[in-house]
C-alpha cells in the first residue's frame, strides 16, 4: 500500500454564511501555503457538509465557488462530517488516481436550533415525530452509563474542567440541563470550517520535512435504534480503532466527543489509557469537527510534539458512527 | 490499477408514490435484487455506500443513519455521498474506489429517492439570503440552455419530440420503468402542453420514488462469479462552478473534460464506433443531442443530426437509453446509479427486452447541479 501523509491543516472558528464560501477562501489559502502547493496542483477535492444545517438544498454547491474550479476539477462531496471526506480522499490517492487531495468541511451550526435540528436524524416514522433533541438523546446514554457504574457525574465534570480550568466541585453545583447532563457536559455549539491537504509519498516529502504519515484509517456505523444497541458501549468505535491499528503506543489522541460522558465512553471503547494526552478542541463545529481532530492530531506530529497520534470523529445520535485515524512521524 | 467489476444490479419498480414501502423497504427491494443477481450474501458485503440527492426531499437529515441496519451496513463502514443530480453516478464511483484502493472485496452501492415523502418543489424553493431567486424549477432553469442549443445549431424543433418518443417506447420494454408508453407518437408529444418553451410535458422527466443497487467486486470476486460481470474499464468525475465568466451551459467544459479523461482511460479513440450502448442522463429530451456532443459522440451541431437519423434507437449505431432513461423514471438520487446499472446490465447481457444485441462496451453517465457535476464510467464484457 502506498504511503499517504497529511501535509497541511487549517481551520476557522466561524462561518459567515451557510454557503461557507467567505470562510473557506482564507482557510484554503492557509492550508495550501502550509502544504506548499498551488490550488491547481490539487488532484482531488472532497468535502463534507449538511443541507439540514444550512437549512437549504444543495448547500455544498456554492462552496465550490471558494475553490475557483476553472478549469474543472475532480471533486466529490459527502453529506457527513468531513472526516469521512478525508477517508474518501485517502482512498483516491491509494488507487493512484490522485497524488494530492484537499479535504474540507464547513457548517454554520448557529444558523438554527442545532439540537432540535439533529432530531431529524432519527427514524422518521417512529422516533423523530417525538422530537427528541440531541441533548436529551445524549442524556439517555449518560444515564445508562451512570447506572451501569461506568463513571460518575464528577468524572464527567473533571473532563469539562480539564479544558475550562474550572473547579469540578463547583461545576457539580450547577443545575441540570437535561438530567444528568449539565451545561458543562455539552460542547459549545460552534460555527466553523477546516481543511486538510493530503499527499502521496514523494510528494509529501517534497512539501514538508515532517509530514504526518497515515498508518491506519477505518470507520464503522452501529444500528441507530436507541433500544437496539447497548448505548454504554461503542462497538463501531472499537472496531474502527482495531482496524486502524490504534494501540497503546500513541502519544496523543484527538477525540470528537460532543458530550463529556461520550469522551469517557470513547476512551474505554478506543482503549486510550490515562497516560495518553487527549486533545479536545473546544466546541462542536458540525461537519468540520471530525476533520479538525484529524488536523489537530497531524499538527502534533508535524510540529514534533508527538511521534504517534490518533484522531477520532463521530456522527449521528449517541455516537452511532465513528472513524479512527492513526498517524506517525515515519511512513 | 486494481480491477473492479459490477457483479450484479437491482432496482425497484419506480412509481410516483410507493406508499406500499418505507424508505428502508424501498432500498431493500433494490438491494435484495442486486444481491440475488450477483449471487452475493450479506456477510460477503464489506462496506456500503449510499447516495441520494438533498435530504429535504424526504425530510430526514442524513437518512443513511436510521437506514444503517436495513441496508446491511450495521457494524460495517458506511459512506453517504451527495453530489446533486450526479450523485447516483458518484455513488458508483466511490464504491469503485473502495475496491480499487484495495481495502474491500465486495461493496454495496445503493441510491434512492422517495420524493413522495416530502415535497420536492418545496425542498428546492427555499430561498437562501443574498441569492437571486430563480423560482422556475429544473425545467425553467434548463429551458434557456436548450433554446440556446437550438439557436446555435439551427436544430429543427421535432428532434426533442423524437427523443421523447424513443425513450418512452424504450421504457415500455423495461418492466421497472415508471412511465411505459408504447403508443406515444410524435404527434401526441407535440400536442402535449408546453411547460417551459421549448420543453413540452411529454419531453419532461417524471418525479419518482425508486432505488437502485449494485454489488461491485474486486478481481477475485469477479473471477469467482459464475455469471458474466461488467468490468469497470474507466471512471471520471469533474466539477465546475454553477456560473463563471465563459461558462457554456450548452456544452459545459466539466462534462467535456470528464469525457476526454474517460475515453483516454478506457483506451477509446472513437467513442461513436467503439461504444455499443449509452445510458445518458437526459431529464429533458433535448439533452440527448446536447450530451452526445458534450461526450464527444458527435461534433458541435451534429448531435441533433445523430438523433434525427434514428441511430440512437435500439438497433441503431449508438442506442441511447434503451431502458427509457430519466425520461421514464426519475427517482433523482438514484437516477444516476440507474444509468450506471443499466450500462452494466447491457454488457452482462441481462437487460431483458431492452437488451442491445452484442453489447460489449457501454457508457453510464450522470450530471447534476447547474450542469456542473459530471460522473461517468465505461463498463465492458472484458476488463
Amino acid at each position: 500500500m502506498s504511503d499517504v501523509a497529511i501535509i497541511g491543516f487549517a481551520a476557522s472558528d466561524h462561518s459567515i454564511t451557510t454557503s461557507g464560501v467567505e470562510t473557506l477562501v482564507p482557510v484554503f489559502e492557509d492550508v495550501l501555503a502550509q502544504a506548499g502547493l498551488g490550488r491547481r496542483e490539487i488532484g482531488f477535492w472532497c468535502s463534507g457538509s449538511s443541507d439540514y444545517l444550512a437549512g437549504r438544498a444543495f448547500s455544498f454547491v456554492n462552496a465550490v465557488d471558494a475553490i475557483g474550479a476553472v478549469p474543472p476539477i475532480a471533486e466529490s462531496h459527502v453529506e457527513m462530517d468531513a472526516a469521512w471526506a478525508f477517508y474518501e480522499a485517502y482512498l483516491k490517492i491509494l488507487t493512484g488516481e490522485a497524488e494530492t487531495a484537499l479535504v474540507y468541511g464547513f457548517g454554520k451550526s448557529t444558523a438554527g436550533e442545532l439540537h432540535r435540528v439533529l432530531a431529524l436524524q432519527l427514524d422518521p416514522y417512529t422516533v423523530a415525530p417525538l422530537w427528541p433533541d440531541a441533548i436529551s438523546v445524549a442524556a439517555l446514554q449518560a444515564r445508562l452509563a451512570l447506572e451501569a457504574g461506568l463513571f460518575t457525574e464528577r468524572d464527567m465534570a473533571v473532563v469539562a474542567a480539564r479544558d475550562s480550568g474550572a473547579d469540578p466541585e463547583e461545576l457539580l453545583g450547577h443545575p441540570y440541563l437535561s438530567d444528568p447532563l449539565r451545561a458543562h457536559d455539552v460542547a459549545r455549539v460552534k460555527d466553523g470550517a477546516a481543511a486538510v491537504v493530503l499527499a502521496a509519498g514523494e510528494r509529501a516529502r517534497r512539501s514538508r520535512s515532517r509530514p504526518a504519515w497515515i498508518s491506519g484509517i477505518a470507520h464503522r456505523v452501529d444500528p441507530q435504534g436507541l433500544g437496539e444497541r447497548d448505548l454504554t458501549a461503542v462497538p463501531s468505535a472499537s472496531a474502527a480503532a482495531r482496524d486502524a491499528g490504534l494501540d497503546a503506543r500513541v502519544d496523543v489522541a484527538a477525540l470528537h466527543a460532543p458530550f463529556t460522558h461520550q469522551e469517557l465512553l470513547l476512551r474505554a471503547a478506543l482503549g486510550i489509557s490515562e497516560n495518553v494526552r487527549v486533545v479536545r478542541p473546544d466546541g462542536d463545529a458540525m461537519f468540520s469537527a471530525g476533520l479538525s481532530r484529524i488536523g489537530a492530531a497531524a499538527e502534533e506530529i508535524m510540529s514534533g510534539r508527538a511521534d504517534r497520534a490518533a484522531a477520532h470523529a463521530t456522527s449521528g445520535p449517541a455516537l452511532q458512527q465513528n472513524l479512527v485515524c492513526t498517524m506517525g512521524a515515519t511512513p | 490499477m486494481r480491477r473492479a467489476a459490477v457483479l450484479g444490479t437491482g432496482q425497484t419498480h419506480h412509481r410516483t408514490r410507493r406508499t406500499d414501502v418505507s424508505m428502508a423497504g424501498l432500498c431493500r427491494e433494490a438491494i435484495d435484487r442486486a444481491l440475488t443477481d450477483s449471487g452475493t450474501t450479506w456477510d460477503q458485503i464489506d462496506a456500503v455506500v449510499l447516495g441520494k440527492a438533498p435530504d429535504l426531499f424526504e425530510g430526514v437529515m442524513m437518512p443513511e443513519l436510521f437506514l444503517a441496519d436495513a441496508i446491511g451496513a450495521a457494524g460495517k463502514p458506511l459512506l453517504r455521498v451527495h453530489t446533486a443530480g450526479s450523485v447516483g453516478g458518484a455513488t458508483a464511483l466511490v464504491a469503485t474506489s473502495l475496491i480499487r484502493a484495495g481495502v474491500h472485496r465486495r461493496v454495496l452501492a445503493v441510491a434512492f429517492e422517495k420524493q413522495s415523502e416530502s415535497n420536492a418543489m418545496w425542498a428546492l424553493s427555499i430561498q437562501p439570503p443574498f441569492t437571486a431567486p430563480i423560482g422556475a424549477g429544473a425545467g425553467g432553469y434548463f429551458a434557456p440552455h436548450i433554446r440556446s442549443y437550438i439557436r446555435r445549431f439551427d436544430a429543427p424543433e421535432h428532434v426533442g419530440a423524437m427523443v421523447a418518443v424513443k425513450d418512452r417506447r424504450n421504457g415500455a420494454l423495461n418492466p421497472y420503468a415508471h412511465l411505459r408508453q408504447p403508443d406515444i407518437s410524435l404527434e401526441s408529444v407535440r400536442r402535449s402542453p408546453m411547460l417551459w418553451d421549448p420543453i413540452r410535458y411529454d419531453e419532461t422527466c417524471p418525479s419518482s420514488d425508486g432505488a437502485c443497487a449494485l454489488v461491485i467486486g474486486d478481481q477475485e470476486a469477479a473471477d469467482r462469479s459464475d455469471r458474466q460481470v461488467a468490468w469497470i474499464r474507466a471512471t471520471a468525475m469533474r466539477t465546475e462552478p454553477t456560473f463563471y465568466s465563459g461558462k457554456d451551459h450548452v456544452n459545459p467544459r466539466a462534462g467535456a473534460e470528464a469525457a476526454r479523461a474517460l475515453w483516454e482511460a478506457a483506451g477509446i479513440t472513437d467513442p461513436l464506433n467503439e461504444v455499443d450502448v449509452a445510458e445518458i442522463y437526459v431529464p429533458f429530451s433535448w439533452f440527448e443531442p446536447m450530451w452526445l456532443e458534450n461526450l464527444g459522440f458527435a461534433g458541435p451541431g451534429r448531435g441533433w443530426k445523430l438523433t434525427e437519423s434514428g441511430e440512437t434507437g435500439i438497433g441503431g449505431r449508438l442506442p441511447v437509453n434503451p431502458s427509457g432513461g430519466v425520461l421514464c423514471s426519475n427517482p433523482i438520487g438514484a437516477s444516476g446509479l440507474l444509468r450506471f446499472a443499466e450500462a452494466a446490465m447491457q454488457v452482462m447481457g441481462r437487460a431483458g427486452e431492452h437488451q442491445v444485441e452484442g453489447a460489449a462496451t457501454a457508457l453510464g453517465h450522470a450530471y447534476g447541479g447547474g450542469s456542473q457535476f459530471f460522473s461517468m464510467w465505461v463498463v465492458g464484457r472484458r476488463p
